[in-house]
């Protein structure tokens, strides 16, 4: 068929082409790329696509196949399918029944969207595919350089500032990324995208993990999540959901697995967003907080390293892409109707969006490892894995994690958005196209639960695990219906928090506030000793001039014209003096 | 789930969650599922094959979800007043006024 043909260049290809069309032609375009790049992985893999001898003797492995890079190859097929399919009314003019600004449903950024999009779903495949760290660098910056069009398409003056932060921050990640690799292939001599460890890397590892880590939003670096996906369009914030944690959560498992740290920094990230979440206002800000608590899940996972645990972190990493997917997509389509996603303007839309509200359960039963769901399959591998390897302290704050996914994922999500107070909007429902890809989402977030062996069968690593026991059914079942018990109670007794227009301080105050204060203050005090110094040399300069005119002019004893007596009589007196000195 | 009566206006639509009755009665349906859960552990018991010292308590689940929600919520709540700020504290000239 197509050979071995890397799986971004239908995408690369596919970009150029929904650049040039419009249109019916654009729309095919949009879904076909997709579905001819997953027949690509399907059937056209057949061996690794390398180029020998290239800068400096390095060989670069543009396409090494096998199960891990299989499975994420797959994930972003779909994930890019039901992007465009949930975006593909873009460029069709106003949404009808829309009354908030959403995405510029018009005429070139329409297509700047598109163009975008497709080209970062290729870099996503690109860098999974990379077998080489040199290959993956290039990747990982053009993951970033596509993506902030879908950020600056919002055309504000806040999306414009937050898309620059988002792009430094990746920009530094590539760097990082280049420079361990080189570091690394000085102390081995290979480029190769393996296993690297901190273990006998020196600092190489270290730069490579802060590198990967800031990609996958490791606290104090997760800032960028919670930042962007709130600024991007509806449909832009469903890509970027998509594939650039995960890309570093695919980096982390190829390089990384089975280190220690990775499990107090995994654990610390299902633990801290948790609580932003119950007091978030913003809706996809939430679920930005949200996401940060799920790549916890599996960066713990990772760290774990046996088999459970890391094909644990790659399938909860698949389902999360669906789930989070999906539920981005429903606020996304709320978005698009009314303009909104906060939680103190939305509230009553089940009314008149239905289908949405119940699409959006399904995603939230499905972060929230419901039985039957997606996540009850996948993040339960990570689980047990920590209670196998005895970290049992991990395990209670994981499960403290799960009950909170719940809260704020699980209830609140639906409940502000469709439930709640009633706000009065009576938005229509989103156009078909995004029904169809969330309809799409929600059959495989139950299709992951359902079909789980099937599902397992795509796993990267051997191992036995079966999640439907009696215990497992029942002990998630009581730890999710008691925490929603828990729930009503925090809401009939008036415990729990009311949403409230206001930002929570997070890390980001240390580059937003702290950064621009600091240089501020410095540029005070240098301006100020720039003042003083200027001020000093320009006295210097006057009392010099003073001095100087005093003596040389109109009325100053150097600058009179003396008669040739005078000066025949100070000749005699310097004579005088030398003839003292030298005698 | 929507239906549009001539109570609110000639089109304004009319939800479950408007009628309290059918909201009490989810209510009740859904303590009762709580009990069951409670109940199914007393038939089926718990058997894990790596269990964690603290998993084998009667209730465990149960008692560490609704604990987690009121921890969770209660923590969450003096960390509000600690961290928030303007909607627009990050806005326009940023960090016009001070850091902290």
């Amino acid at each position: 068929m197509l050979g071995s043909l890397p799986p971004f260049v239908p995408f690369f290809v596919g970009a150029l082409a929904v650049a040039f069309t419009k249109g019916l032609p654009r729309k095919v375009i949009l879904l076909a790329v997709p579905i001819l790049g997953g027949l690509n992985l399907l059937l056209g893999l057949e061996h690794d696509v390398q180029l020998q001898e290239f800068l400096g003797g390095y060989t670069l492995t543009l396409l090494r196949v096998d199960k891990l890079s299989l499975l994420f190859g797959y994930l972003f097929h779909i994930a890019a399918f039901l992007g465009f399919l949930y975006a593909l009314h873009l460029g069709d003019g106003d949404v009808d029944g829309a009354v908030g600004d959403g995405d510029h449903t018009g005429g070139d950024r329409a297509g700047l969207q598109h163009v975008s999009a497709m080209l970062y779903a290729g870099s996503a495949l690109g860098a999974v595919f990379a077998g080489d760290f040199i290959t993956l660098f290039v990747f990982w910056e053009l993951l970033a350089v596509t993506s902030v069009f879908l950020i600056w398409a919002r055309d504000s003056k806040r999306s414009f500032a937050t898309g620059f932060r988002y792009l430094i921050i990746h920009v530094v990640s590539g760097v990082l990324l280049l420079s361990g690799a080189l570091m690394l292939a000085h102390r081995t001599g290979s480029v190769e995208f393996g296993h690297v460890g901190l273990e006998g890397t020196g600092a190489a590892g270290w730069i490579l993990l802060i590198a990967f880590g800031i990609k996958a939003g490791f606290p104090l670096a997760h800032n960028w999540i919670t930042e962007s996906y709130p600024e991007s369009t509806p449909t832009g914030a469903v890509f970027l959901s998509a594939f650039t944690t995960k890309v570093a959560v695919y980096a982390l498992a190829r390089s990384f697995a089975g280190e220690d740290v990775l499990i107090v920094v995994g654990t610390a990230m299902t633990f801290f967003p948790i609580f932003y979440a119950v007091l978030e206002n913003d809706l996809r800000r939430v679920l930005g907080y949200s996401m940060i608590n799920q790549i916890g899940f599996m960066v713990a996972g990772i760290g774990i390293g046996t088999a459970l645990a890391v094909n644990g972190a790659v399938a909860h990493a698949f389902a999360d892409v669906i789930f989070k997917g999906l539920l981005f997509m429903s606020i996304g389509a709320v978005m698009t109707m009314t303009g909104r996603t906060k939680g103190t303007d939305l509230g009553g839309l089940y009314k008149t969006m239905p289908f949405t509200a119940t699409l959006c359960i399904v995603g939230a039963m499905a972060i929230s490892a419901f039985p039957l769901f997606s996540a009850f399959v996948t993040k339960s591998m990570i689980m047990v894995a920590a209670i196998e390897e005895h970290h049992y302290i991990v395990w209670l704050f994981m499960l403290f994690a799960s009950a909170g996914v719940l809260e704020h994922a699980g209830i609140k999500i639906p409940f502000f958005a469709f439930f709640a107070h009633d706000s009065g909007i009576r938005a229509k429902e989103p156009p078909k196209n995004m029904l169809i890809a969330m309809s799409i989402g929600a059959i495989l977030c139950l299709s992951i639960g359902i079909f789980w062996i099937q599902f397992y069968g795509l796993l990267p690593m051997e191992m036995e695990y079966h999640p439907y026991s009696t215990t497992h059914v029942l002990t998630q079942l009581q730890l999710l219906c008691f925490g929603a018990l828990g729930f009503i109670a925090l809401m009939k007794t008036g415990v729990y928090p009311d949403e409230k227009r206001a930002v929570h301080i997070d890390a980001e105050i240390l580059y937003r506030k702290l950064g621009p204060w600091l240089v501020r203050k410095t540029g005070s005090r240098v301006a100020r000793v720039d003042t003083y110094v200027r001020a000093s040399v320009l006295e210097l300069v006057a009392s010099v001039l003073r001095v100087a005119a005093r003596a040389h002019g109109l009325v100053g004893p150097l600058a009179r014209s003396w008669p040739t007596g005078s000066t025949v009589l100070w000749v005699a007196i310097l004579l005088a003096g030398y003839l003292l000195f030298y005698l | 789930m929507s239906h549009e009566h001539g109570d609110h206006g000639p089109k304004e639509p009319i939800g479950w969650m408007d009628k309290p009755d059918f909201v009490k009665r989810l209510f009740w349906a859904f303590y009762a599922l709580c009990a069951v859960l409670v109940v199914a552990e007393v038939v089926f018991g718990k058997a894990t094959e790596h269990p964690h010292p603290n998993e084998g308590w009667f209730g465990f689940y149960a008692v560490y979800g609704f604990i987690s929600f009121w921890f969770l919520v209660l923590l969450a709540k003096p960390m509000r007043k600690l961290l928030i700020r303007s909607e627009d504290y990050y806005e326009g000239d940023e960090g016009a006024e001070d850091a902290g």
